[in-house]
């Protein structure tokens, strides 16, 4: 009895941490995160760390071929590939922020208010969210960059709106399944109100869908940040961010073909990272659900 | 707040449901201090939802629709929701049927059981995990100091039982609601859940309000006890009179269907049939479809709730107006 005691609590201790360490135990989720967290460095340090100024011109050197100077060539404007890579990295990382973050911020609390009131609040918010959810997210950022003018941070916010559903969909959807839980009346029980349940009891049990639906929905409005900069209707030059370079790398393709892969496998491997990142957390969530 | 008053009593107590009124109707007992009262029943027969609606923690969908529920002076069904949350969790402790999905999966068992007291008394989270690890001694869970930290799926049906248990008593109450806190534990850990209940109740001078389907734990733990059939209270009776001297027909029948282990090979007792549905039940006495001393000239009449002696009530006119004397358990 006392061994077995013993043995059950040395994990309880580091339990808080136990569904990083399930995450971090696969190799691909381990290598994702590694990914993401060196384009956040790169994204705060990239003027120091180039090896070149992104935007200075060096026109005799047009598309050059990738070198020990310029790891991955020059552009149409003899500007170092390398280094734009990675000055648009803060872009990268922004991008999805402010749209995620914007759509957490908006979707969070109307999801928990729906599933908690219930009644015309949720058949409101509800049909709201069908609303926006009709719309794609790219032909909205379009017709919000239309009026606004182009400018990344507009538009991401923009994005950001039309992403709220999704994430109101995930949190009310997870909210009334954990509501029905008798852990939730145990908290009436012990004198819990409303609000601090919502806080205290529900957001905890609702975190790993969450969490899965936000790190799905990075990867989209990197590409919707992409798209709209490929269009020009994003990142404004002389500022780089992935898509425009593609942009500007599809316009040269009888020049310089290779110029498309440095910026396009930057994008594939930011939305796998993500997208990998998301599912290992619902792997070790359903993991620790069915223990 | 008097001395003699009860420390709980409801009176008259109904439930509905929109399309069935009178699922739960004019329920009436009292639970003094330090007592101990038994809520008894088969299934569906309004036992948890009469024990849930003193907290008013009923499902939504349900209402109280009558009564008054009155506690150490507090009227709960018409004080204001501050109030109502001062005396859950505070001086009423509730244990749940299903110790498993009653703990949030996400906090420590130690957080929980302090829970109650950073919401009543204001401590800080630290005193109150220390006072945590005390209870978790008290409930009997070894290592105490590392069980606090442990989360709920880190323990055993048992275990958890013994934590929500913990939880309920964080703030010295004076009454603990037990729904069934046995039911879904198997049969030697229930006798040690009920034989800490017993200790606490003891120690702690608590009233427990226990709801439950099983005779044998009614007669070895409580002072008192309401029998309920179909969303009536038939009898209410101490533990001597309602297993030597029954006042009702089912009660009667209830005790008749407990297999003796003194008498092998005979044919166990049934109550034939089975609880009418809510919303089909029969006028008058609600149990006397299936009662074998129905008179339906009589029996299809509302059965007053009448003194038999002392506290001693029933639903049954036949058996309070002496026509009818029905049998318990023989003495000895």
């Amino acid at each position: 009895m006392t061994a077995a005691v013993q043995q059950e609590t040395a994990p309880a201790r580091r339990s808080r941490t136990r569904v990083l360490r399930e995450v971090l135990r696969k190799p691909a989720a381990a290598v994702s995160i590694g990914y993401v967290l060196l384009l956040v460095v790169l994204a705060i340090g990239g003027r120091w760390i180039a090896p070149h100024d992104p935007d200075v011109q060096d026109l005799g050197n047009r598309f050059a071929g990738p070198s020990l100077e310029h790891w991955f060539g020059t552009d149409d404007f003899g500007r170092d590939v390398a280094s734009r890579i990675i000055n648009a990295a803060a872009v990268t990382i922004s991008a999805p922020a402010i749209s995620v973050g914007i759509a957490v911020a908006i979707g969070l609390p109307l999801g928990l208010w729906a599933a908690v009131r219930g009644g015309w609040v949720d058949a409101i918010t509800g049909r709201l969210a069908d609303t926006v959810l009709a719309l794609p997210a790219l032909v909205g950022a379009l017709a919000i960059v239309a009026v606004l003018g182009p400018g990344l941070v507009t538009t991401m916010i923009a994005v950001g709106i039309i992403f709220s559903p999704a994430i109101f969909r995930v949190v009310r959807g997870a909210a009334l399944a954990v509501t029905e839980e008798t852990f939730i009346r145990a908290a009436d029980a012990v004198g819990s109100s409303r609000r601090r349940t919502l806080w205290v009891h529900v957001l905890p049990n609702i975190a790993a869908p969450l969490l899965v639906q936000t790190t799905i929905l990075m990867g989209v409005a990197l590409l919707v940040e992409a798209s709209l900069s490929f269009l020009g209707l994003g990142v404004q030059p002389p500022d780089a961010s992935w898509g425009s370079m593609l942009k500007a790398a599809y316009a040269n393709q009888f020049d310089a073909p290779y110029a498309v892969v440095p910026p396009g496998i930057a994008m594939v491997l930011t939305v796998l990272a993500f997208n990998t990142i998301g599912d290992a957390i619902r792997d070790a969530v359903g993991l620790r659900r069915r223990t | 707040m008097t001395g003699n008053s009860p420390l709980l009593s409801v009176e008259g107590l109904t439930i509905d449901l929109p399309a069935q009124p009178g699922l739960v109707q004019d329920v009436s007992f009292e639970v003094g201090r330090g007592r101990s009262l038994a809520l008894i029943g088969e299934s569906g027969c309004g036992k948890t939802l009469t024990s849930m609606a003193i907290l008013r923690l009923l499902p939504p969908g349900l209402t109280i629709a009558g009564g008054r529920i009155v506690f150490d002076g507090t009227d709960l069904l018409t004080c204001s929701p501050r109030e109502l949350r001062a005396v859950r969790g505070g001086p009423v402790g509730v244990v749940f049927q299903e110790p498993m999905s009653s703990l949030d999966p996400t906090m420590t068992v130690g957080d929980q059981i302090a829970e109650a007291r950073l919401l009543h008394l204001g401590e800080r989270r630290s005193v109150a995990l220390r006072r945590a690890e005390e209870l978790l001694d008290r409930v009997g869970i070894p290592n105490a100091a590392q069980r606090v930290r442990s989360y709920p799926h880190e323990l055993s049906g048992g275990m958890q039982q013994r934590v929500m248990i913990a939880a309920a008593i964080a703030c010295d109450p004076k009454l603990v609601i037990a729904d069934e806190p046995t039911t879904a534990l198997d049969v030697t850990i229930q006798a040690e859940i009920l034989g800490l209940l017993r200790d606490l109740q003891r120690d702690l001078d608590l009233a427990v309000l226990l709801v439950t389907h099983d005779l044998g734990v009614v007669a070895d733990f409580c002072d008192d006890v309401v029998v309920m059939y179909a969303g009536h209270v038939v009898e209410r009776a101490s533990i001597d009179e309602l297993f030597y001297s029954p006042g009702h027909p089912y009660s009667s029948a209830l005790l008749a269907s407990v297999p003796q282990s003194g008498s092998p090979r005979t044919r166990l007792a049934v109550i034939p049939g089975r609880v009418p549905p809510a919303g089909r039940f029969p006028a008058g006495c609600r149990f006397q479809p299936r009662c074998v001393h129905n008179r339906p000239e009589v029996c299809g009449r509302p059965q007053p709730d009448s003194v038999l002696a002392g506290a001693h009530r029933s639903r049954c006119g036949r058996v309070a107006s002496g026509a009818l004397t029905v049998e318990g358990v023989p003495r000895g």
